[in-house]
């Protein structure tokens, strides 16, 4: 069967990534997945465009796109802040006081968990576990992993990323 | 390749090597205190004094104490350094060569928390540099896969690892020779190898530091397995929360192709075998076999019932083996020194060794592996080195969501399958998180049922909805708002969500409950009001 | 094809080795509550009413899926099963909005004869009363997600039946919604032939034709056994 390529959407160079992910699968339904993260990786979030991108060059439909976006929690269909700050609630947090280093964050950011700042400086993201259980409380700042977090260290900084915003 | 090319490897590798090695931990977790800065003050340190000659600085994995990280080893003097700063990491060059004191803290390598272990799966870490297959090889990497190809036919392999007593290492314990055999057995124009790296349960990682620190171990597994039951291609499926494992098995897949260690006729046999990675999104029922191999097919990664077993029907419909990390990584060591040798340790039924995630209240926190069979008292105890100071241990948890919390007075009970099931709990992946007197058990079930309660993936009622009330009413019973015929139902609902769901999470998902109501049943009944 | 003998609640039964055990028991007489089942659709063995009890194994079987076997022993209708079905209907009916009193399908609802068959008086469990919406942008069809139990029968006759693929599950766990395209509503979907088959095959009065009063929507299903059947002859 001939594959027929939709053309990319803009003529953004980020869309030649996501295309050259699809073709290394020839362009098969089963790189849904692969080719999600490709786009969120490019593009920061899923958006409307990309579904439809996607859908076309996929052959897939569209309802089962938008099923395995919304099933899994990597994946977001709003822009995310400049920066993000993702709290690890895993078990290991949880009974080494995550939950109140996440209250702190909440207090202090002015948002709760999966929100993000007004001003569009700071997504608040909590995740399930990212295995830095050893040294918990972990949180991930701009994908960068702190261990042994306290309530002030946390809220501390967030002021740089919420100041150096300003 | 050729053996004789493998073993050319090796000794070329040891024909450079320096006098002395000075290993820089660096796993996920020692890097996120700076081991990659430590690094790097450790190889400005041996230019600056001009050492180069003598001393080299390598990149390595998980040395297993992750709570003092950075954590930097110093061989053949046998020196273990922590809390590593990029500041004070001179200091131990200078030692070496007694210009100057140590400014560094000492951590002792005859703790028993190293002496206790018995290294099978993490033989190489904190040995190997994980990017590099010829450090792999000098410890005599793929040799197993090489004996398999030129002096064992399948059936043989299959016969070896079924001696062997090894035991699925995801958690439910089956088999793993068994496994093969049935995969072996199924017809399918094409058969499929899956590596389950979806290490779901919050307080474990041990599969993370298996990928990140000897990610060619569980290539090396995958492939004997894929010539063991007829398979030529392979995936990993490696949660996204794992960025460096990801990356560094990116990296061995790369090297062992161009060494043609997997690929197309591998050391010159019949044999193909190729290995993909498949990374997933987040989502827990994903280490469900079912739901697994529905997310490597690009869907949403929902459970399906059993029958059929992947063995039959799995990947596109195709006979699938499914293993998780840690099963995969004794393979070779299985082959290399015999299935009776893996067989000595271990209990009758449980054999060999198991990696444990000891995380919470607990003075030594990290990776550990210890042959099954030893007691809780010992691990927590000995190698764990107890509770922090003026705490009083209470429980451990052991099987994440899945499984329970095992009390203090049941601590001499021995770590194999069966007893860890008796006691209300199971092996799971190896996550055990130590909670203290501080612990509140009733919030402990309720922190675990909405966990299952977010990752129920809605398919089946009993976990979609029962989760959901199971979860109310906990919370109703934490707020002092319940009665006893709030706790009845909430007994009733364990009972039906875990005997009518769909797939191991829903099945498992009261596991919490019923435990720490087995053995705290007290501190659930003082929360309730009196009956009105 | 070879035939194999079972007992299903004492009776001894004869069904050919490819059939279910719910097919053998229907053939027989014996009745054993659905809701996500559907002759002509593929089984997902996802609502659980099904479950039955087979001698030699401590777990619970889906009849939907479980094949017979010689030799089996089969129990439909015990007090254990009850127990289960009737929970598994007290939380579905906690989990979105069904008022009976207000609904299209009053009267021909399987939820509701479910409920009535294994005679369930209340509900203990708590109402969620999740805010779930109405679209009646179709020109023809709406969908009440209030009334929704998530059986998939409406996912499963578009794609397998119809071959649109309009509707498919969004999130997951208890916030789980059908969609129909990139969850937009109905009257938009480029995907929906207007075949109405969803609606007729969805079991509550969550899928239903426009202009239809308290307790009128009655579904018409006689096109699933035809359509099973002249697939069936034409392979």
């Amino acid at each position: 069967m001939k594959v027929v390529k939709p053309a990319l959407p803009s003529p953004d160079k980020r869309w030649k990534i996501v295309d050259a992910k699809m073709r290394r699968f020839g362009y098969q339904g089963h790189a849904l997945i692969e080719t999600l993260h490709a786009v969120q990786q490019s593009f920061g979030y899923l958006d409307e465009e990309a579904l439809r991108f996607v859908v076309k060059a996929l052959h897939v439909p569209p309802s089962r796109v938008y099923g395995v976006a919304t099933f899994y929690n990597f994946f977001t269909l709003k822009p995310q802040g400049v920066h993000t700050c993702v709290v690890c609630l895993g078990t290991a947090c949880y009974v080494k006081g995550a939950e109140r280093v996440l209250a702190a964050i909440e207090r202090a950011a002015g948002i709760k968990s999966g929100e993000t700042t007004p001003d569009n400086q700071l997504s608040l993201l909590t995740v399930r576990c990212i295995g830095a259980c050893a040294i918990a409380p972990a949180v991930v700042y701009d994908g960068n992993v702190s261990g042994k977090q306290t309530a002030e260290q946390a809220v501390e900084k967030l002021k740089g990323y919420l100041h150096n915003a300003a | 390749m050729l053996l004789e090319e493998l073993i050319g490897i090796a000794e070329k590798q040891r024909e450079v090597r320096k006098q002395i090695c000075v290993r820089c931990c660096m796993s996920a977790g020692c890097m996120s205190s700076q081991s990659a800065e430590v690094k790097t003050a450790l190889e400005k340190a041996v230019a600056e004094r001009q050492m180069g000659d003598l001393i080299e600085v390598r990149r390595v994995g998980c040395m297993g104490l992750c709570g003092p990280g950075p954590l930097v080893s110093v061989e053949p003097n046998s020196l273990l350094y922590e809390h590593v700063t990029p500041e004070n990491a001179g200091s131990i060059i200078d030692a070496l060569t007694s210009a100057g004191p140590i400014k560094a803290e000492r951590c002792d390598p005859q703790h028993p928390f190293f002496t206790r272990q018995t290294l099978v799966v993490r033989a190489n870490g904190g040995r190997i540099d994980p990017e590099r297959i010829e450090d792999y090889i000098e410890a005599g990497g793929y040799r197993a896969l090489h004996h398999v190809l030129t002096e064992m036919q399948p059936p043989q392999a299959i016969e070896a690892i079924i001696k062997s007593g090894l035991r699925g290492r995801g958690g439910a314990g089956y088999p793993t020779g068994l496994k093969w055999a049935t995969v072996a057995k199924s017809v399918g124009k094409q058969k499929f190898v899956v590596c389950n790296g979806d290490e779901g349960d919050p307080g474990a990682f041990m599969d993370r530091s298996v990928l990140e620190s000897d990610p060619h171990s569980v290539i090396e597994g995958m492939a004997i397995a894929g010539y063991a039951i007829g398979a030529d291609q392979g995936f990993i499926y490696v949660r996204a929360e794992y960025p460096l494992a990801i990356s560094r098995l990116q990296v061995a897949i790369r090297q062992a192709k161009q060494h043609g260690l997997i690929g197309s006729a591998i050391f010159e046999s019949t044999f193909n075998f190729n290995v993909d990675i498949r990374i997933g999104a987040g989502a827990f029922v994903c280490g469900e076999e079912t739901a697994l191999m529905a997310s490597i097919e690009g869907k949403r990664g929902q459970p399906r019932p059993r029958p059929p077993f992947p063995a039959e029907s799995g990947l596109w419909g195709f006979p699938t083996l499914i293993n998780n990390v840690e099963t995969f990584a004794n393979i070779a060591p299985i082959i290399n020194r015999g299935p009776e040798w893996y067989a000595g340790f271990g209990t009758e039924k449980s054999k060999g060794t198991k990696v444990f995630a000891l995380t919470g209240k607990i003075q030594n926190t990290g990776l550990i592996e210890v042959p099954m069979g030893i007691t809780i008292r010992e691990i927590v105890e000995e190698l764990g080195g107890g509770a922090p100071e003026g705490a009083k241990l209470k429980a451990v948890q052991t099987g994440g969501p899945s499984g329970g919390c095992i009390p203090a007075e049941h601590f001499d009970a021995s770590i194999d399958y069966e007893s860890l099931t008796q006691l209300g709990s199971i092996m799971g992946s190896g996550g055990m998180v130590v909670m203290d007197d501080q612990t509140n058990m009733v919030e402990v079930a309720r922190f675990y049922m909405q966990f299952c309660m977010e990752e129920s993936c809605g398919k089946c009622v009993p976990c979609r909805a029962g989760t959901v009330q199971m979860y109310h009413l906990l919370a109703k019973i934490a707020a002092r708002q319940a009665t006893m015929k709030d706790l009845e139902l909430l007994e009733e609902l364990c009972d039906l969500v875990k005997n009518t769901s769909l797939c191991g999470l829903g099945q498992t998902a009261p596991n919490p409950v019923l435990s720490t109501l087995r053995y705290f049943r007290n501190e659930y009944l003082e929360l309730l009001q009196p009956a009105g | 094809m070879a035939v194999k003998t079972l007992t299903i609640d004492g009776k001894h039964v004869g069904a050919e080795e490819s059939e279910t055990i719910l097919e053998a028991a229907t053939d027989a007489g014996i009745n054993i509550p659905t809701l996500c089942h559907l002759d002509g659709l593929t089984n997902v063995a996802a609502c659980r009413l099904c479950l039955v009890e087979v001698a030699g194994t401590k777990k619970l079987l889906p009849s939907c899926v479980t094949k017979v076997a010689e030799g089996m022993e089969v129990k439909t209708d015990t007090e254990r099963l009850r127990k289960y079905r009737l929970m598994i209907l007290e939380l579905l009916f906690a989990e979105r909005n069904h008022v009976c009193s207000v609904c299209v399908s009053n009267g021909h609802c399987e939820l509701q004869s479910r409920a009535h068959q294994l005679g369930m008086m209340h509900v203990r469990f708590q109402y969620l009363y999740p805010n779930a919406l109405v679209d009646a942008s179709h020109e023809r069809f709406v969908v009440d997600h209030n009334r929704c139990i998530l059986c998939t029968r409406c996912v499963r006759v578009c794609d397998e039946i119809e071959g649109a693929h309009t509707w498919d599950v969004m999130g997951r766990g208890t916030a789980s919604r059908v969609i129909t395209d990139l969850n937009q509503p109905w009257g938009t979907s480029e995907s929906c032939t207007s075949c109405g088959k969803c609606v007729h095959v969805c079991p509550t009065g969550a899928l239903f034709e426009k202009g239809r009063s308290v307790a009128e929507m009655a579904k018409r299903r006689e096109f699933l056994p035809y359509l099973a059947m002249m697939r069936e002859g034409a392979r």
